[in-house]
């Protein structure tokens, strides 16, 4: 007995029918980009995303007004949010964002932060002449200030000489490198880690930031003690300009998330957090970069520049160079990185 | 009631359903990421990232060895730094907005408001794990190198710090303090297949058990859609149990095959309430009143 296929009963299964080839095909294309990127995606396919898209949908509306398959509807959800996400969520390359970043963002974010900058720039400033003034008053202070692995010798015990040959030698060339890669990995990690902590209403990164200016007083009152506090600090100038400014914009973006949480004003606290963090994260990731130039300059520079002179002149020119590239009024862009 | 007490006025949903309207009008109902899933595609990331650092530590260190050369070492000490920090940000920047461990829970970033994912807000959300996760180590490895004299600091810390950890926890959303920062938030977005169609008919021919209407006002949406269910996932027990309850209910005799019952039971249910909610009566479970018997 062949009795004829019988009628179909419910709208999902029509509703399947008519459709499901459309959807294979969206899933398809959106599979391709989610492995391979959008490169790998034909012509066509690219011209037919977005109306596969669309009537992806509006399947969905439809499915949940007229359908009661749950399977159908939670499988039109799932591929419709992968789709929007590859149509609307991607980020614009990768490259693209780099020169807005250097072009704009990073500059701009920067004259955004000034006022904290300021503070930031007054503590560390603070914070090395008291540190200055207590180990010049009291040498023993210094070990409870200074890290013995930073040190490296350089004590209130060491000789006038010993202290001059650590700010000129031309031996230990090697040695040295690998300090100034670790010194750029520990400062970036500073860095990074005192942008985080002004979530915790920025006290912590005020500690961090004072800690910073103590260690820069105490070093420079060693050499000061031995009468060769202009020499020191030409030493420290040649990479210390880029490197002490990063520090200080990267707690000025520390605080800068601090005040946004503690101080949302009328803006509800998340909606203000996030429109803050995200500018002030281009001013920590600058202050990487900003650590990294420095770890260069530590690394070569200061091996290849003896006189103070020289010294003096290479930061002073970077500093200057940093603060045109900041603060120097340029045209404004309607449509800056946030 | 002042301030800590103030009742929210928009109260979230329990569930991780989380209403997202695309610009096409049409809510797409996202699926929030679980705390499980997302403490599991970390520990992934961390074990990757670890079998990574020993891997690399170990060529370095015999190629090291044979070189006598500090480069190796400046490489290192570098490649550390981009491993720990570069991981999760270089991932997520990339398009797909997931590390390998996200993309093995079927999870993605995206931003809160549906707008593309931005360089800033990838780096804010992933500075921020050095206050969720690397403070907390710090300290624990403070106490463990401390003996009891710092102990109650340490607790201290511990627990200050396991705020910033737990922080997911603490909100409907399951925002940590990155995503906060960040404006992110983390949505499943796994590759489904579509299920079988229970509703259409198979091709070989065969007759059809008829119900009445009594039958078929027993029950509502969410008993049909349980019995979907029942029906996808094919456990005998479950259909046995299922098919004699309705046998019992709607006073039908036993036939001997329960699957075939059920299609054809639910096949003839979702058409009645399918037809109903097109004429606006939605019967949502079994204890709206009953489709027919409205006027």
């Amino acid at each position: 007995m062949n009795a004829p296929a019988e009628p179909v009963l419910v709208n999902a299964s029509r509703f399947r029918a008519a459709h499901e080839l459309d959807w294979q095909r969206l899933d398809g294309i959106v599979t391709r980009i989610e492995r391979r990127g959008i490169g790998a995606l034909t012509e066509n396919d690219l011209l037919m995303l977005p109306l596969l898209y669309r009537s992806a949908l509006s399947s969905l509306s439809v499915a949940r007004e007229t359908s009661l398959d749950r399977a159908l509807i939670t499988y039109l959800e799932a591929l419709c949010t992968r789709a929007y996400f590859q149509i609307y969520g991607v980020p614009t390359s990768f490259w693209t964002q780099l020169k807005e970043f250097f072009l704009r963002g990073w500059p701009q974010t920067v004259q955004l932060l000034w006022r904290e900058t300021l503070v930031s720039f007054l503590l560390t400033l603070v914070a090395a002449i008291a540190g200055f003034l207590v180990v010049m008053h009291d040498a023993t202070s210094f070990y409870a200030i200074f890290p013995d692995s930073l040190a490296g010798g350089r004590d209130p015990a060491a000789s006038a000489d010993a202290l001059r040959a650590t700010l000129y030698n031309k031996d230990q060339q090697d040695g040295l490198a690998v300090f100034a890669t670790f010194l750029f990995t520990h400062n970036a990690q500073i860095a990074i880690f005192s942008f985080a902590l002004g979530f915790a209403f920025a006290i912590p990164t005020v500690l961090l930031i004072v800690y910073n200016g103590l260690m820069l007083g105490a070093f420079l009152a060693i050499f000061a003690a031995k009468g060769l506090l202009f020499q020191a600090a030409g030493w420290l100038a040649i990479h210390g300009t880029t490197e002490i400014f990063a520090i200080i914009l990267s707690g000025a973006a520390g605080f800068r998330i601090g005040t946004a949480i503690a101080f949302p004003g009328r803006a509800a606290r998340t909606d203000f957090a996030f429109a803050v963090g995200r500018r002030a994260s281009v001013a920590m990731a600058g202050a990487v970069i900003m650590l990294i130039l420095a770890g260069l300059l530590e690394g070569i520079g200061r091996q290849t520049v003896q006189g103070d002179l020289a010294r003096y002149g290479i930061g002073l020119t970077v500093l200057l160079g940093w603060l045109i590239y900041f603060y120097l009024p340029r045209k404004h862009h309607g449509l800056a990185v946030s | 009631m002042a301030w800590p007490f103030r009742k929210r006025q928009d109260k979230p949903p329990r569930t991780l359903r989380r209403s997202f309207v695309t610009p096409e009008g049409v809510d797409l109902q996202l699926e929030l990421g679980s705390a499980g899933a997302r403490a599991a595609a970390f520990l992934l990331d961390a074990l990757f990232m670890l079998i990574i650092l020993i891997l690399v530590s170990v060529a370095i260190g015999l190629l090291g060895i044979a070189a006598k050369s500090q480069i190796l070492l400046i490489l290192w000490l570098i490649g550390f730094f981009v491993l720990r920090n570069g991981w999760f940000i270089l991932f997520e920047i990339g398009g797909r907005g997931a590390t390998p461990g996200k993309m093995a829970l079927g999870l993605r970033v995206v931003a809160r408001d549906g707008a593309p994912l931005t360089g800033g807000a990838v780096i804010a959300r992933n500075a921020m794990r050095e206050i969720e996760i690397f403070l907390p180590l710090s300290f624990l490895g403070y106490q463990a190198s401390h003996d009891a004299a710092d102990a109650f600091l340490a607790i201290f810390a511990l627990l200050w710090s396991g705020i910033f950890l737990f922080f997911p926890l603490m909100n409907h959303d399951r925002l940590r303090v990155g995503d906060l920062v960040g404006g992110t938030w983390v949505v499943q977005t796994a590759r489904t297949k579509l299920a079988a169609d229970i509703g259409a008919g198979e091709t070989i021919a065969r007759s059809r058990r008829s119900f009445s209407s009594s039958a078929l006002d027993l029950y509502g949406v969410y008993e049909l859609q349980t019995l979907e269910e029942v029906l996808r996932v094919g456990r005998p027990e479950a259909i046995a149990t299922v098919a004699a309850t309705i046998r019992r209910k709607a006073d039908m005799p036993d036939d001997g095959d329960d699957i075939g019952f059920l299609t054809d039971y639910y096949r003839a249910l979702c058409a009645r309430l399918e037809r109903g909610m097109m004429l606006g009566r939605r019967r949502d479970n079994k204890h709206a009143p009953a489709v027919s018997r409205r006027a």
